[in-house]
């Protein structure tokens, strides 16, 4: 759906263009910042690895880096890359931070660039699974705002480079929500009049977070009390959830099938131009404050031309065009003084100084808070009994019978056979 | 048989050994094992304790000089079995919507199969392409397709809105499940039942009918019967995979109607990186079809003696 409105933006585009031949490419902004006057940096050799049949992996999330879909000014970070440094990039996505996970764990795959979320590089962090970085390669990192340097998630900065940053509220159909109620709060994700007209996140850490923000509690609780409430109210929530979904969002909310969802600013904006009927409402009772950020698993391949991977997203002409084509807010400080007016005044990517107070970013949670959750999630999603005994005594039966069943059988069969003999 | 027909089994034996037999053993090991880890002494330690071990570790020694300050170790427990046990309503749903979906493609395939395997041999042909086209596209796709169709504002109910009716809220429930199920293996009941009934001779039915049995007693005292093996191939090439799927759950069925599969995939894949928890399930699941299998296997053998290797 989504692309197809791309293409159709994309035939109109031409067509106003053969009709007022309007020049439309970018101007300066308020502050005087003229975006077409940007070109790579010298900071480092980018021609190092050309002729050397390097090539790098690069894990990210869906619709997270800026391709060339045909519009106006599209620019292609992978190919853009690969021209400039003669470094192959095989490009590959997830769909949540615990695939990722998963991906790594499991050790059947091989990248040198993953770009997981904040509470994920955090885990990553103490399980030992990522490389610390050389920044002496990645020189651009100065360009970073200084707010998102030494995050909680990554307190000496040395496994991460911030990527992007939002925070997650409401998206909601004007047509479908009531005016009269009130939108900015969790509670409304609970209410019955919206029943089967509202998408959840289909994964645990940011479902348990709204859980646990509408109780009043911690995002990064470690209370088991507080985590078994929030995991009573998800189950409550439930019965008006009309499906657990990630990326399948833009899809539902675009076309209209769900009133509400909670998710991330950067897509709420993406969505919100292909669907004007949409909005977005920030809840009172706090919000999560997300950074996604670039890191180096442990073993990768390639760990310098991952870096200088790195250091090319953190150019100022390629963090711009990647923050105006994914959305999200950039912590990227050069390149946030390039963006169009627009974007810049936009509430839902740059939110005020109140939104940001009353936010929290997640932090590391102890392995065994992690393992609580997971269960929960789990338990959620599935119907649970309790009987701990019920799928041994079941397996066992299972097995007397398919093996009594046969054993029968073969009798059946010899006593025919010895019927027909006399 | 001779050593010459041995000879020519060995690359099938190769691949069973090497692509089923050890990987089986596998998820056995698995279901039944768990890691620990204990410091030099050999005391266990706590998720946390290790945690704190491992990043002093990583933080103040070099990798390659000094010995880790602690040892994995693999142990046999019940924990993952005995966890299983929260899912079996789970399990119980996914083996009743996939007996649900069993039952109704064999409603739909029986008569259609007969049907085909009746005509003339160009319109046999043409037919069973009908068939197997859907089977042409790609499962997600096809899967997909159903979404946009059963969707609140999907095709079905503009068209339903078009004569005053509706919307009805299809997505998203078990019934969408079901048919999505059936919409992908109805070919896998087809297919058996067709190559089964069309070796069907039709003088055995001229000879029924000859001897004066009317069409009831033909259909279910030869067609029926000579059609046993089909059913119950056709049975299981549509149970199995219907009561492992997890992504036409997922798709259709909004993540709310979670089935076995989706909690392997979770286990995996998913939020709750498991694999132990994951190999158990599966292990359940598998004995959970191999009694299904048994049944199926004693309904083809009821009349047909020597139809028993389709197990």
């Amino acid at each position: 759906m989504k692309k197809l409105t791309n293409y159709l933006s994309f035939l109109l585009c031409i067509l106003l263009l053969a009709a007022a031949a309007c020049p439309v490419s970018a101007e300066a902004n308020a502050d005087g910042y003229d975006p077409d006057t940007l070109s790579y940096s010298n900071s480092v050799d980018w021609n190092k690895f050309r002729g050397t049949n390097t090539s790098i992996n690069v894990y990210n999330w869906g619709e997270y880096i800026a391709v060339d879909d045909g519009e106006e000014g599209a620019f292609d970070v992978n190919a853009a890359f690969e021209e400039l440094t003669g470094i192959t990039v095989n490009y590959t996505n997830f769909a949540s931070n615990e695939e990722l996970y998963a991906k790594l764990k499991s050790g059947g795959a091989a990248y040198d660039i993953i770009i997981p979320s904040d509470y994920m590089i955090a885990r990553l962090i103490s399980e030992g699974m990522l490389e610390k970085l050389n920044f002496d390669n990645i020189p651009n990192f100065a360009l970073i705002d200084d707010n998102y340097k030494n995050p909680d998630y990554d307190p000496t900065n040395e496994y991460s480079v911030p990527y992007t940053w939002g925070t997650v509220g409401i998206v909601y159909n004007t047509t479908l929500v009531d005016p009269e109620d009130d939108v900015n709060t969790w509670n409304i994700l609970w209410s019955e009049k919206y029943a089967k007209d509202i998408l959840m996140f289909s994964n645990s850490r940011d479902a348990f977070a709204i859980a646990l923000k509408r109780l009043g509690y911690s995002f990064n609780t470690t209370d088991e009390a507080e985590l078994q409430a929030a995991a009573e109210s998800l189950k409550e929530q439930k019965l008006m959830v009309q499906a657990y979904v990630m990326d399948e969002i833009f899809d539902k909310m675009g076309g209209g099938e769900a009133a509400l969802a909670p998710y991330y600013a950067g897509d709420a904006i993406t969505m919100i131009d292909d669907n004007p009927d949409l909005a977005w409402a920030v809840p009172v009772e706090g919000v999560n404050l997300f950074i996604d950020a670039i890191c180096i698993p442990r073993g990768a391949a390639n760990k310098d031309a991952a870096e200088m991977y790195i250091n090319f997203l953190c150019e100022t002409l390629v963090a711009l065009k990647n923050c105006e084509y994914i959305g999200y807010s950039t912590p990227h400080a050069e390149a946030y003084l390039y963006l169009s007016d627009d974007l810049k005044s936009n509430p839902i990517a740059y939110p005020s100084d109140e939104v940001i107070q009353n936010s929290e970013t997640f932090t590391a949670l102890p392995s065994d808070t992690t393992r609580l959750i997971d269960t929960l999630w789990t338990s959620i999603l599935s119907n649970t009994s309790t009987n701990p005994y019920l799928a041994m005594i079941l397996m066992f039966v299972a097995i007397v019978l398919s093996l009594g069943i046969n054993v029968w059988r073969r009798q059946r069969k010899k006593q025919k056979m010895y019927e027909s003999m006399n | 048989m001779t050593s010459k027909s041995k000879f020519l089994a060995a690359p099938y034996l190769l691949w069973m050994i090497i692509f089923i037999v050890i990987p089986l053993a596998l998820i056995v090991v698995f279901a039944f094992t768990t890691t620990v880890y204990t410091d030099l002494e050999g005391n266990l330690l706590s998720n946390e304790e290790f945690d704190e071990l491992r990043i002093e570790y990583d933080n103040f020694y070099d990798m390659a000089d000094n010995e880790l300050p602690y040892k994995k170790q693999t142990v046999f427990t019940l924990t993952h079995i005995m966890e299983v046990s929260n899912y079996v309503p789970v399990l119980l749903n996914s083996v009743w919507l996939a007996i649900i979906a069993t039952a109704i493609c064999l409603l739909i395939g029986y008569p259609l199969a007969y049907l085909i395997s009746r005509m003339r041999y160009g319109f046999q042909k043409l037919m069973l392409m009908m068939v197997m086209l859907p089977m042409w596209m790609n499962f997600l796709l096809r899967t997909y397709a159903w979404m946009t169709l059963l969707e609140r504002n999907g095709w079905i109910n503009k068209l339903l809105g078009l004569v005053g009716i509706g919307p009805f809220d299809m997505i998203n429930t078990q019934g969408a499940v079901v048919l999505g199920m059936v919409y992908n293996y109805l070919p896998y009941m087809i297919l058996p039942l067709y190559s089964i009934m069309t070796k069907i001779d039709n003088r055995t039915i001229e000879a029924a009918q000859d001897l004066g049995a009317n069409s009831l007693r033909v259909f279910s005292k030869v067609v029926l019967p000579l059609s046993m093996p089909g059913v119950a191939s056709g049975i299981t090439m549509v149970f199995v995979p219907s009561v492992s799927t997890f992504i036409i759950s997922r798709m259709l069925g909004g993540g709310t109607n979670m089935l076995i599969g989706d909690l392997i995939d979770l286990q995996f894949l998913g939020n709750a990186y498991n694999p132990n928890l994951g190999s158990a399930i599966s292990l359940v699941l598998l004995v959970f079809i191999l009694l299904c299998m048994s049944i199926t296997n004693q309904l083809n053998n009821e009349d047909n003696m020597d139809g028993g290797m389709l197990l």
